[in-house]
């Protein structure tokens, strides 16, 4: 599998999800900047959490217009999987690869902290490796994570199985004090209606190792590799 | 000697005069000096950089002659104090650079802009030594957090420090805040941050080779800051929030763009030297560089890209606009170094070069309009001040508890002990590093809440510990005694995470060094942490001085910051402070005795700071260093807590109830023949809480007694959500766990959630 991970500039978790591919998926990886216009033909693309452009105006709202934004909506639109993380899905939402939008936490503060999550749909190329109704530990590091969108758009997401995660407290309850930021319904990530756009608010780069706290992120890159391994005919035994 | 070019005052600038001598901080004495340095009258832009130079930030005019006592060296030491941070040997070809810098009179008046840029600083401070910054601590003081305008500076100071560390994407990894009505409008803002390099990539701020470019790098340069670092060197009044214009505003993004481009020229070749633009801004930057490698430089500042018309040389030299460096290349090298940071989409210029003949000099289109000895600029006269002990401090060290502060422990120990955790110097941060990112850059092993952070280093076994530390009603109290107090403590909390001290910065925080009762306690305090240092083998790499930090109704507790570094060998080794398995033996290191002066108990019961700090004894706290080191390499810990404020029953409550996955429960029972209040509050140092498997209490009690550390079992974990209980000869505490670990955990949260928030 090879990875391309796009920087723009104030990205700052492109090197964890690089590491996260390389040392421990044993992935090929490999860092394209914002003004380039190739992708060099990848296999999935991350949107990598940080600060594009300082959320000056908005979050994610000047990095869509980087140039490799058009290669990237491209790769998209043609079937390729594409991951943003953090800052990454508040560039999704604002390039309408994703509906709804990121505003800022109800609490009106940054919220860096450990936090659980239910996967709620295993069906798609990022959460195979995953339990249906599994709990996970995935860190938060955001100011704008709070999810919105009108009513209808929430039902659709809901009616279509697109809500992938969602916050919770230890035992998989969804409730309001295991919200981080307010969002809606406590969505924490969202599939696009292809199924192959994944937009995340959580690390899972984070939790790729025992001696940092928490190997949950491990299973979400396996089952991108299986879905990549699939799709090239390898056949799901080899992930 | 140097010819020396004409130098005429330059048309607009105003005349000098000794009022505007004394408005730019500097004694008539000083003034005799300056002109017989330059043989003139010196021009306003000389007497600018002059003030600037020989104010007590960037010239430690009343701090060297005393940070000349403290040890900085050692075998691992690879670079000591004088440069823009310490670097220490890590192992594996890997080196650590680090610093601690205050930002206090900023953040006094300004506490968003003030906080973030002081974070803004001493990261350039490590990266621009070549290391890439991976973490940031922060050591904070406020006033009681009963007032409104008190959380109204924690809040921003907090949101400052967040905004500006998450943005650039280093984590935070540990921190210390006390609250106390000493800092009541003086807030202290001590940041610090680490970086790792390859020891082959330690570059350092010199302008060597005459004909070399320098250029500035970076943001512009406005009118923001301008006689900060003069600012940052006189007491705090009622007119200082006149002085916000006098704080920078920082922005993070460019930092971020700044730190990559920085890395990438350093490690291009294409650069001698670089320096961040910090305190006095180019002044600084310009003739610490030169003076570092004996050289001089030559400077045009109508070179410099401004943001503001009509900037003078005045305001262009002084100006502490964020996020700028000053960049020294290799001849002819220049325009790859300018398409380095177009890639990042960052301005440079060549600005002026480096010259053979060690002046000073600046020009304004061509004219001279400054030009001095570099050697003598930066050699800013010293001075060593009256010192007398404060009459009404030994009164109050000379203060025994009476039987009512006995008393109130044997009547209500629990009532007492949750008051204590209640207390805001006691209970959780977790409100403030909820607001840091703490994990950014996936290494973080231990995150802030534990007693020291610890960050894994890739490629390698090892690990870094972190901490940052001070008591300063201690230091109040018994300068001398508490100064050793701090190192100790940062000590006990590096080695609690299994690692082992290497070295340190000080960030001496100080009041009114012309006070003869100030320089008493920095002289004293300064001597104390000497001492400790040297027993301890953990010598001083560099650090900040930030004096005259006063408000109206007089001086901040004396309060000299410790920033520890340690280093694990193996990371995998490291312990954690709170209990684990239901069953493990707790025993306690080290000796409490009858001590109460200066608790949090008294703070807390009775609204009283007296009486001595502590005792402290140097060899039998490195001998419990040694030994938990031992311990934890030998992998026999299960939890590793320092005792510290408010004793022992509030250290063994927190290592019950922060268990990530919820409190356990307790069972102790503590034998010694001492008053209640002292067994339970009292703040003997040199203890540490530890705990292990039943298998391994022996093989912890005999490295304790190998190391000659007093060593008792004195209880076992509980279940899950159990029950804390806790027997002295006489008295009991039979406590829910949940209840404790609420009131632990959300006191702050609460006060900041209901309490009002003004500016005031």
């Amino acid at each position: 599998m090879r990875a391309a991970i796009v920087t723009f500039p104030g990205s700052n978790c492109d090197y964890d999800c690089y590491k996260a591919l390389t040392d421990v998926i044993g992935a090929e990886a490999y860092f394209v900047w914002h003004r380039e216009h190739d992708l060099k033909n990848p296999d999935l693309v991350i949107l990598p959490g940080g600060f594009s452009y300082g959320d000056y105006l908005r979050a994610g709202a000047i990095a869509r217009f980087s140039p490799i934004m058009t290669e990237t909506i491209e790769f998209a639109r043609a079937g390729g999987l594409v991951m943003g993380i953090c800052n990454g899905f508040q560039v999704l939402c604002e390039s309408h690869l994703l509906p709804g939008a990121l505003v800022k936490n109800e609490s009106l503060k940054f919220v860096g902290r450990s936090v659980y999550c239910r996967v709620e749909n295993t069906e798609t190329p990022f959460t195979s490796e995953y339990r249906e109704g599994q709990v996970v530990k995935y860190h938060v590091a955001h100011g704008m994570g709070n999810y919105v969108a009108d009513p209808e758009t929430l039902d659709m997401l809901e009616a279509d199985r697109r809500v992938v995660f969602r916050y919770c407290d230890a035992n998989g309850n969804v409730t309001p004090e295991a919200n981080p930021n307010g969002a809606a319904r406590n969505i924490a990530g969202i599939i696009n209606e292809a199924g192959n756009v994944l937009g995340l608010m959580p690390h899972p780069e984070r939790s790729m190792e025992a001696l940092l706290g928490s190997t949950d992120g491990v299973p979400l890159f396996d089952s991108i590799r299986r879905c990549i391994d699939e799709r090239a005919g390898v056949g799901a035994g080899a992930a | 000697m140097a010819t020396r070019e004409a130098v005429a005052p330059r048309p607009g600038d105003p005349a000098i005069t000794p009022e505007l001598v004394a408005e730019h901080g500097l004694s008539p004495e000083e003034y005799e000096k300056i002109v017989e340095i330059v043989g003139r009258e010196p021009t306003y832009t000389e007497l600018g950089v002059f003030s600037a130079l020989w104010s007590e930030h960037c010239g430690y005019k009343n701090s060297k002659p005393l940070l000349r006592r403290l040890p900085t060296e050692a075998p691992w030491v690879l670079q000591g104090p004088g440069e823009n941070a310490g670097v220490i040997e890590l192992g594996d070809g890997y080196a650590v650079a680090f610093k601690i810098e205050s930002h206090n009179h900023p953040s006094a008046v300004e506490p968003y802009q003030g906080a973030a840029t002081g974070v803004g600083g001493i990261l350039r401070d490590v990266f621009t030594m070549g290391a890439r910054p991976i973490a940031v601590l922060d050591s904070l003081r406020f006033g009681s957090l009963s007032s409104p305008r008190v959380r109204y500076l924690f809040s921003g100071v907090v949101k400052g420090i967040g905004d500006y560390g998450n943005c650039v994407g280093i984590p935070n990894i540990g921190g210390e805040v006390y609250f106390d009505e000493a800092y009541e409008g003086n807030p202290l803002v001590n940041a610090m941050a680490i970086g790792l390099m390859r020891t082959e990539e330690l570059i350092r701020g010199e302008a060597s080779g005459p004909g070399n470019p320098i250029l500035a790098v970076g943001a512009r340069t406005g009118r923001d800051g301008i006689h900060g670092a003069t600012f940052a060197s006189e007491e705090l009044t009622e007119e200082s929030d006149a002085k916000r214009p006098q704080v920078q505003v920082g922005d993070p993004f460019t930092e971020k763009l700044l730190l990559e481009a920085s890395l990438e020229l350093i490690r291009s070749g294409h650069i001698v030297g670089i320096q961040d633009m910090g305190a006095a801004g180019l002044a600084s930057s310009s003739s610490e560089m030169a003076a570092r490698s004996g050289t001089g430089v030559d400077i045009d500042t109508s070179l410099v890209p401004v943001r503001e018309a009509n900037m003078t040389p005045y305001e262009i030299l002084l100006s502490e606009s964020q996020e700028r460096m000053l960049v020294v290349a290799k001849a002819g090298h220049e325009q790859e170094v300018v398409r380095i940071l177009e890639k990042w989409e960052l301005e440079a210029a060549v600005i002026g070069h480096v010259t053979d003949d060690g002046m000073y000099r600046v020009r304004e289109n061509g004219v001279v309009v400054c030009e001095i000895p570099g050697e003598q600029l930066v050699k800013c006269p010293t001075y060593v001040r009256e010192a007398r002990e404060s009459e009404a401090v030994k009164k109050l060290r000379a203060w025994k508890p009476g039987e009512a502060e006995y008393a109130r422990a044997d009547q209500d120990p629990a009532g007492v002990l949750k008051r204590l955790l209640g207390s805001p110097n006691i209970a959780s941060r977790h409100w403030i590093y909820d607001q840091y990112d703490t994990t950014v850059r996936t290494n973080t092993v231990v995150a802030p809440g534990g007693d020291a952070g610890v960050l894994r280093v890739r490629n390698t076994k090892r690990g870094i510990a972190a901490t940052v530390d001070c008591n300063g009603r201690y230091v109040y109290l018994n300068p001398k005694r508490g100064a050793m107090i701090a190192v100790a403590e940062a000590a006990r909390n590096i080695v609690c995470v299994g690692a082992r001290p290497r070295a340190i910065t000080n960030n001496l925080n100080f009041g009114n060094p012309l006070k003869p009762e100030v320089y008493y306690q920095m002289r004293e305090a300064v001597s104390g942490m000497a001492e400790a240092c040297t027993a301890f083998e953990t010598p001083v790499t560099g650090g900040n001085v930030s004096l005259y930090n006063e408000n109206p109704s007089g001086a901040i507790y004396p309060t000299p910051t410790i920033g520890m570094v340690g280093v694990l060998d193996d990371v995998e080794r490291h312990v954690t402070s709170y209990f684990k398995n239901e069953g493990d033996v707790i025993l306690l290191l080290g000796e409490s005795r009858d001590e109460l002066g200066g608790s949090e108990y008294l703070k807390v019961e009775f609204d009283t700071v007296a009486g001595d700090a502590p005792q402290i004894d140097l060899a039998a706290e490195k001998r419990l260093q040694d030994a938990v080191v031992e311990m934890a390499n030998a992998s026999v810990l299960a939890s590793a807590h320092d005792v510290s404020d408010g004793g022992l029953a509030v250290a063994l409550v927190e290592a019950a109830i922060c268990h990530p996955h919820g409190p356990r429960g307790a069972d102790l029972d503590l034998s010694d023949d001492l008053p209640t209040a002292s067994l339970l509050f009292g703040e003997s140092q040199g203890r540490i809480v530890v705990s292990s498997a039943p298998g391994n209490a022996e093989k912890v009690e005999d490295i304790a007694r190998r190391h000659g550390v007093p060593v008792r079992r004195i209880g076992t974990v509980g279940a899950a959500g159990g029950r804390f209980r806790l027997a002295t000869p006489n008295r009991q505490i039979d406590a829910d766990t949940a209840d404790l670990a609420d009131i632990y955990q959300n006191t702050i949260p609460r006060i900041m959630s209901a309490g009002a928030i003004e500016q005031g």
